[in-house]
C-alpha cells in the first residue's frame, strides 16, 4: 500500500472512531431532555401543569409509561420531567391522570403529604389519601422526597378505554391540582414515581422509572 | 558521626545497623537509639490516639453501638500506632544517621540476615495480629453485635428491659420506619427516645438497601424476604444522619434522611401523635410482619379474617413485574 493510501486509511479510520465517540458521548452521555423554566404568575403562583400517559409513542420506547410537561411559553406538550421554578415560590400544580392503575407497592404512598394543607383535589374533591388496593384507584404518584411531597394520582376507571396517543389530548383522566411551597434553598430536588409501574423490569421499578423524561426528574429550584 | 565514616556491619547485627566502626572509633548502639526513641514517639502516640483523638474519632459515642466501635478503632490505632512509628523511626534514623556523606564512597555492610531480629519481628507481629482478631471477635459477637446487622436471629441481644421494636422498610429511594408497638404506624421520620434499647427490624420492599444511621453507629443490609436485626442505644439527644449505603439505582445517591434522638417524654408524645395522625393511612398497611415476603401476607391477611380480626385490607405489591389489574 502506498504511503498516500496508508495516510488515507489512517484519517478515515480515525475519524470513523472519533465520530463513534462523539456520537455516543453527545447523544447518550450529554443529551438531556429540556428544562421548562416556569415563573411566577400575576397571582403570586407558579401554575405548573403535567400528565402522566400509559404510554410514550412520541420516543422510541411506546411502551414506556412517561409523564409530560405543559410548556409555559408555547403550551404545548414536551416530553420532559425537567422543570424550574423560583425558590420560595408557591406552586400550584396540576397533573392530568391518564394512565391506569396499578397498586402502590408500599401503601403508606397513599397519603397525601407535603402539599399545603396535605391535601389534593381529585377533579374539584379534597382528599387527603386515595387508596390504592381497595379500588384499584391509584396510577402513580408525584413525589419530591425533599421536601417530604407525596401525592398519590387517581385514575381513570378499570374499565375505561385509556388514551393511546401521546401526549394525550382526549380521553378519560382524572384532573389532581394541590398547591406546595418551593424551598428557599437553590438547588435541583428529584422526584419519582413510588408505583412500580416500570412493566416488564426487575421489581417494576427500572426502565421509565430510572430514566430522567419518562417517570423520574428533577424540580430546579433557582433564586 | 562515626556512621558516616563506618558503615555499621553485618556480624554486628545489620537490622538495628549497630556494629564495630573502623579501629579506634566505638561504634554508637544504634539498636538502643532506635528503641527509645521508638518508646518515645509511640507512646506519645498512643496517649495522643486514646486521651486527645479518640473521643473525635467517628462514629462518636451518640449511642452504645457507636460509642463501642470508637472504642474499637481506638484499640486498634494503640495498637498500631507503635508499629507505624517503629517504622517511621527506624527509617528517619538510617536517614539521617546512616545517609550518605561527602567524600566517603565505601560500601555499606553486606547483611545476611539476623534470625534472632526476624524471629522477634515475627512472633511480635503474629502476637498483635492474633490478639486482635480475637478482640475483633468477642467484639464482633459480645459487642452489643457492633451495630452490623445480625441477621433474622440475632446471636446478641440486650437483656431486661424489652427494647424498642423500629422496622426500617428500604424502598427505591426512600428508608419507612414502621413503630409495631405504637399500632404499627408507618413514618418518614424516624424518632428515637434517649437511654432506651433500640432493636432495628431492617427489610426491603425491592432492591437491596443498607440501612446506615452513621451516629448511632448501625449498619445494616436490607434485603427483600429478609428481617436483619441490629441494636443500640442512644446515650445522647440529636440529630442522626441515615443513608442508604448499597447502590440501590438512579437516585442512590439522595436516599438519606435525618432522625433524631428525643428525651423519652418527648417520643411518647411524638408517638401519639403521630399515630393519631396517620391513623387514616395505617389503617391501609397490611399487619405488621418482619417481611413482607408477597407469598407470605395475603395468608396472614386470611388467617386474622378467618380469626375474626379486622385488620388491614391492603398488602405489600409482590416484587416482580407488575401486572395492570
Amino acid at each position: 500500500m502506498s504511503v498516500p493510501a496508508r495516510v488515507v486509511t489512517l484519517v478515515v479510520a480515525f475519524l470513523a472512531v472519533a465520530g463513534g465517540a462523539s456520537f455516543l458521548v453527545i447523544n447518550f452521555l450529554l443529551s438531556s431532555p429540556p428544562v421548562e423554566a416556569y415563573t411566577t404568575a400575576a397571582d403570586g403562583q407558579v401554575h405548573v401543569t403535567m400528565q402522566e400517559d400509559p404510554q410514550n409513542t412520541v420516543t422510541n420506547k411506546p411502551d414506556w409509561v412517561s409523564y409530560f410537561i405543559k410548556s409555559p411559553t408555547t403550551g404545548q406538550w414536551v416530553h420532559t420531567t425537567l422543570f424550574q421554578v423560583p425558590a420560595g415560590a408557591t406552586v400550584d400544580m396540576t397533573i392530568l391522570g391518564y394512565d391506569g392503575c396499578t397498586p402502590l407497592r408500599n401503601p403508606f404512598w397513599s397519603k397525601v403529604t407535603g402539599t399545603i394543607g396535605n391535601v389534593a383535589d381529585v377533579n374539584g374533591k379534597p382528599t387527603k389519601a386515595i387508596n390504592s388496593w381497595s379500588g384499584c384507584n391509584v396510577g402513580h404518584t408525584f413525589s419530591i422526597p425533599g421536601i417530604g411531597l407525596n401525592v398519590p394520582m387517581a385514575t381513570p376507571s378499570v374499565t375505561a378505554t385509556l388514551c393511546s396517543t401521546s401526549p394525550c389530548t382526549s380521553g378519560p383522566h382524572e384532573v389532581m391540582t394541590f398547591k406546595f411551597k418551593v424551598p428557599t434553598t437553590p438547588g435541583d430536588y428529584f422526584w419519582q414515581c413510588r408505583v412500580p409501574c416500570g412493566g416488564g423490569f426487575i421489581d417494576g421499578f427500572g426502565g421509565p422509572m430510572q430514566t430522567i423524561g419518562y417517570m423520574t426528574g428533577n424540580m430546579e429550584v433557582v433564586s | 558521626m562515626a556512621a558516616s565514616e563506618a558503615p555499621p556491619s553485618a556480624g554486628s547485627g545489620g537490622a538495628s545497623g549497630a556494629g564495630s566502626g573502623r579501629a579506634g572509633q566505638a561504634e554508637p548502639n544504634h539498636g538502643l537509639r532506635i528503641f527509645l526513641i521508638w518508646l518515645v514517639v509511640a507512646l506519645a502516640a498512643d496517649l495522643l490516639i486514646w486521651f486527645v483523638w479518640g473521643p473525635h474519632l467517628p462514629p462518636g459515642d451518640m449511642a452504645s453501638a457507636a460509642n463501642g466501635q470508637q472504642f474499637d478503632i481506638r484499640v486498634m490505632a494503640v495498637m498500631a500506632a507503635p508499629v507505624m512509628a517503629l517504622v517511621l523511626v527506624y527509617g528517619a534514623y538510617a536517614m539521617i544517621v546512616w545517609r550518605h556523606r561527602e567524600g566517603d564512597d565505601t560500601d555499606g555492610p553486606a547483611i545476611h540476615g539476623n534470625t534472632r531480629v526476624q524471629a522477634t519481628w515475627i512472633t511480635v507481629t503474629s502476637v498483635i495480629v492474633l490478639c486482635l482478631a480475637g478482640f475483633g471477635t468477642y467484639e464482633l459477637v459480645n459487642g452489643q453485635g457492633a451495630g452490623a446487622g445480625e441477621g433474622p436471629t440475632a446471636i446478641w441481644h440486650p437483656t431486661g428491659t424489652k427494647p424498642l421494636q423500629v422496622q426500617v422498610i428500604g424502598q427505591q429511594w426512600r428508608f419507612t420506619y414502621r413503630y409495631p408497638q405504637f399500632g404499627g404506624f408507618e413514618t418518614t421520620q424516624l424518632v428515637l427516645p434517649v437511654n432506651r434499647w433500640v432493636q432495628f427490624n431492617v427489610t426491603s420492599l425491592d432492591v437491596i438497601h443498607s440501612f446506615w444511621a452513621y451516629q448511632l453507629g448501625v449498619k445494616a443490609d436490607a434485603n427483600p424476604g429478609v428481617n436483619n436485626i441490629a441494636f443500640t442505644k442512644p446515650t445522647s439527644t440529636g440529630r442522626v444522619v441515615v443513608r442508604c449505603a448499597e447502590l440501590c439505582g438512579l437516585w442512590h445517591g439522595a436516599m438519606f434522611d435525618y432522625g433524631k434522638v428525643v428525651t423519652d417524654s418527648a417520643f411518647m408524645t411524638w408517638a401519639s401523635q403521630t399515630r393519631a395522625q396517620l391513623a387514616d393511612v395505617t389503617a391501609m398497611l397490611p399487619p405488621y410482619a418482619t417481611t413482607y415476603d408477597p407469598t407470605v401476607i395475603p395468608n396472614i391477611n386470611k388467617a386474622m379474617a378467618k380469626a375474626g380480626i379486622v385488620g388491614a385490607n391492603g398488602y405489600y405489591y409482590p416484587p416482580n413485574d407488575p401486572v395492570q389489574p
